[in-house]
């Protein structure tokens, strides 16, 4: 009876955990907006978007962002001071050339004719790249405060919990992006 | 009334109480206002709860006035609503919209889930599980004030021209979406669009964290199996929430585009005085369909901490163990999951594939299985038990008779076929007041009067704590049941007046409106009873012992007034279940949670090896 006495509790770092949490709060805004629009694209008298040339870029751009956000952690890790700066700054400025092509993107749909204001099978490619960036914009103020935290040394092998909840919520939002990206594209063919 | 002498201050538990005061260098803002402490937070979320209160039922009365006495001229309070009149001192029709739309509103999500989830879980979360504090102090007080933020935009939308929305509280498009419809369409909606958004982030930090902190922060030996049942509630109702509330959050955000940018996510083939609006493509059944699958978990983010909270008081006060606390738990989950798949029983009218409404239908029914589990734990809980007519209690049995009595009607109205006759009538009304509203509000007033000596060091009165249940308990069956029999009569919801039809059968209630209004003004105005006591309580109630109930759970180790962090010392490791409750061989009626084995070797059973 003694070990029943006391059991040992679970637990998990309570912010990672809210990160967490957090994601799963996101990932419900999007299912169903995703829902509404693939139920949209069901009925009659919709039309197909031919998705903009940017988005393809943009969605390689996001990946390597990822990519250098790995990296960082990696060489935080091996408190690897120098590269883990750089490569924070090199996700920092993947990110922001992110959203410069995701506009760039709407810049096309509108000169192929796709408007926000019109029928919804347009307007939803707005409001889902639209409101993807807006979270993304989060995560880059998140990578702004973990950079100046690693400027004063604050990100070492001993103290990763910043750049991991960081880099878990990049790879989330990098993420998100490739699904909507991949649903728009079948949806459209 | 004998509960106040026979509870007498026991100190049960051993805890030095030297430090108690330590030295707090805060000062008044970050002690009381913006404050990080979870107790403090949850009774900044009571008031404001109780302050919502207050306004939703005083609009209430004003719209059961029209409803009860339609030719009553009301110029006398012309100066508090003087231009909500008539020339002739009766309600404006389309205040009269606003008013329920309001009172809806300010009801279901300002009183009973920030008021009631904000409180209790903030209160009890941390003192049951034995944790200082939330796991994040910061979030916590941020979702307090989100929801402050919000609770002002709403407040003042109901003062800008045009008056505050008025499509109601679900807020269907197209109704909500043009200006043109209603002119609580216009700047009133909007108000409600940015409030509600507010909201919405308030209810997430909220949840974030107390699912958090269950997860993470319980204290030794706190396994998941030993957690009360109010600690499972809240869970699944912060579960629920993060889970549903997005959803709420897309609606709107589609609802503010259609609105402010033009676009048609809800709007095609609209016609206004003959003129067709250009918007073509949109569908406003897609804002049913994402409304109800956040409104449908929203009546259980209502309904579950009250039904916590009742499952706690029920046992203390009965002094037997929970009847079924494994059951009791999986019911909640399976409420909690079958929740999700029920959502279009409120769109059977809205056109839908018949076939689809069946399977809806079926869905619907399951829910009456885990419901009626838990109704019976609670009656099997209270049989031959020794029970003690607290208030509290009191209140806990009310909630379980209306749970029982609202929830027989819901059984009608998910029959697709039965929902047809009965959909927007008062019958509907009828079973959400009693299921929903009477209900929740119960184990809101039963966990106030059970937990208000540990949040504020006092007892409140017992004999007003009687005449409040009785009062409130028969009012509210005289309110809301025979709104049964004006639904079944087809009298629709939401209509201003019912004298104009001139078929006979429709006016032949009219005096049951008037009755169903005369009880419904006595029971809103019997709440002041509630009101004196809590406030009178809070300054000059009876000074609290630490343990007044004689309960076994964790808050009840604490000094009278915990400070922050809870407990001076070290946070008590639990060995046992919390419902130990008139254990054979023990001499004392309960065992508190931390009590170990070894110094109750008269009472230890086999079983208590799986507790
Ligand atoms: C003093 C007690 C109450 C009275 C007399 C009352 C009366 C009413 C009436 C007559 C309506 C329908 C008005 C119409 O459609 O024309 C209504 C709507 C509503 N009530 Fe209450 N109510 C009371 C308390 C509550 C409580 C405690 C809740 C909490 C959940 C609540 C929630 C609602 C909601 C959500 C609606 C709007 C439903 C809808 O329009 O879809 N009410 N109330
Ligand atoms: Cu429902």
């Amino acid at each position: 009876m003694s070990n029943s006495e006391s059991p040992k509790i679970l637990r998990m770092n309570p912010r990672i955990f809210i990160v967490w949490i957090f994601m799963i709060s996101i990932s419900m805004i999007f299912v169903s907006l995703i829902s509404a629009y693939i139920v949209k694209k069901g009925e009659p008298g919709g039309f197909n978007v031919d998705l903009p040339t940017m988005f393809y870029y943009s969605t390689a751009v996001v990946i390597l962002s990822s990519i250098f956000k790995q990296l960082s952690y990696f060489a935080s890790k091996k408190d690897n001071f120098k590269s883990q700066k750089i490569y924070l700054l090199l996700s920092l400025i993947t990110g922001v050339l992110f959203l410069v092509t995701q506009y760039l993107g709407w810049v096309q749909l509108v000169g192929g004719g796709v408007y926000f204001v019109g029928h919804p099978d347009g307007s939803f490619i707005y409001v889902l790249s639209g409101v993807h960036a807006f979270h993304l914009i989060s995560g880059l103020f998140f990578i702004i405060y973990v950079f100046r935290k690693a400027v004063n040394l604050d990100i070492h092998s001993k103290s990763m919990i910043f750049i991991e909840m960081s880099t878990t919520y990049w790879h989330f939002l990098g993420g998100l992006w490739l699904y909507l990206f991949i649903t728009l594209y079948f949806y459209n063919i | 009334m004998g509960v106040t002498k026979t509870i007498k201050a026991k100190p049960n538990v051993k805890i030095d109480e030297h430090h108690h005061d330590e030295h707090h260098d805060q000062s008044f803002i970050t002690k009381y206002i913006f404050s990080e402490d979870h107790k403090v937070i949850a009774k900044q979320f009571l008031i404001s709860g109780i302050f919502w209160a207050i306004i939703g039922g005083a609009l209430s009365s004003l719209f059961r006035i029209q409803l009860g006495f339609p030719d009553m001229d009301l110029t006398a309070l012309s100066p508090i609503i003087g231009n909500w009149l008539t020339p002739q001192g009766k309600i404006d029709p389309e205040v009269y919209l606003a008013l329920i739309t309001m009172h809806g509103t300010i009801m279901v999500f300002f009183v009973l889930t920030a008021g009631l989830s904000g409180t209790f879980s903030n209160f009890l979360i941390p003192l049951q599980i034995g944790a200082r504090d939330m796991a994040s102090g910061f979030l916590n007080m941020l979702s307090y004030w989100f929801f402050f933020l919000s609770s002002i935009v709403m407040f003042i939308s109901i003062f800008v021209e045009g008056g505050p929305a008025s499509g109601g509280w679900t807020i269907y498009p197209p109704l909500s979406a043009l200006p043109q419809a209603v002119s609580g369409s216009g700047m009133g909606m909007t108000l409600w669009l940015f409030s509600m958004s507010l909201f919405i982030v308030s209810a997430l930090l909220g949840s974030l964290n107390y699912i958090t902190t269950i997860i993470n922060l319980r204290t030794e030996g706190m396994t998941f199996f030993r957690m009360p049942l109010t600690i499972w509630a809240f869970f699944v109702t912060a579960i629920l929430g993060v889970l549903s509330f997005p959803v709420l959050l897309s609606a709107a955000l589609l609802l503010i585009m259609d609105r402010s940018f033009g676009t048609s996510f809800y709007l095609s083939d609209i016609y206004i005085a003959g003129e067709a609006l250009s918007n073509q493509g949109g569908s406003a059944i897609l804002f049913q369909h994402l409304f109800w699958f956040l409104g449908h978990p929203e009546v259980y983010i209502v309904i579950l901490p009250s039904l916590g909270i009742t499952s706690e008081i029920i046992a203390t006060c009965s002094r037997k163990p929970i009847f079924g606390y494994r059951a009791m738990v999986y019911s909640i989950f399976g409420i909690g999951a079958l929740s999700f798949v029920v959502w279009a029983h409120h769109m059977f009218i809205s056109g839908m594939n018949p076939f689809l409404g069946s399977v809806f239908t079926i869905l619907t029914l399951i829910i009456a299985v885990p419901s009626a589990i838990k109704a019976f734990n609670y009656i099997a809980t209270l049989w031959r038990g020794n029970i003690i007519f607290t208030p509290a209690m009191l209140f806990s049995i009310g909630l379980v008779s209306f749970f029982i009595s609202g929830g027989l009607t819901g059984l009608f109205l998910g029959n697709s076929v039965v929902d047809i006759n009965l959909h927007d009538t008062y019958f509907v009304v009828a079973h959400f007041h009693i299921v929903m509203g009477s209900a929740s509000f119960f184990g809101l007033f039963a966990g106030v009067y059970h937990w208000f000596p540990k949040m504020f060091g006092r007892m409140m009165n017992s004999t007003l704590g009687y005449i409040h249940f009785w009062v409130t308990f028969i009012g509210a069956y005289l309110v809301f049941f025979p709104l049964h029999y004006i639904g079944i009569a087809g009298y629709p919801r939401r209509y201003y007046s019912f004298t104009n039809f001139e078929t006979g059968r429709i006016e032949s209630f009219i005096d049951l409106n008037t009755f169903v209004s005369f009880a419904a003004i006595l029971t809103f105005v019997a709440q002041f009873i509630f009101l004196f006591n809590f406030f009178y309580s809070i300054y000059r109630g009876r000074r609290a012992s630490e343990n007044p109930w004689k309960s076994n759970t964790l808050e009840w180790t604490t000094p009278v007034e915990p400070g922050h962090g809870n407990w001076p010392g070290k946070i008590p490791k639990v060995t046992r279940w919390p419902y130990d409750y008139s254990k054979p061989g023990s001499k004392d009626d309960y065992i508190p949670q931390h009590i170990p084995f070894s110094s109750t070797k008269d009472s230890n059973m086999p079983e208590d090896e799986h507790r």
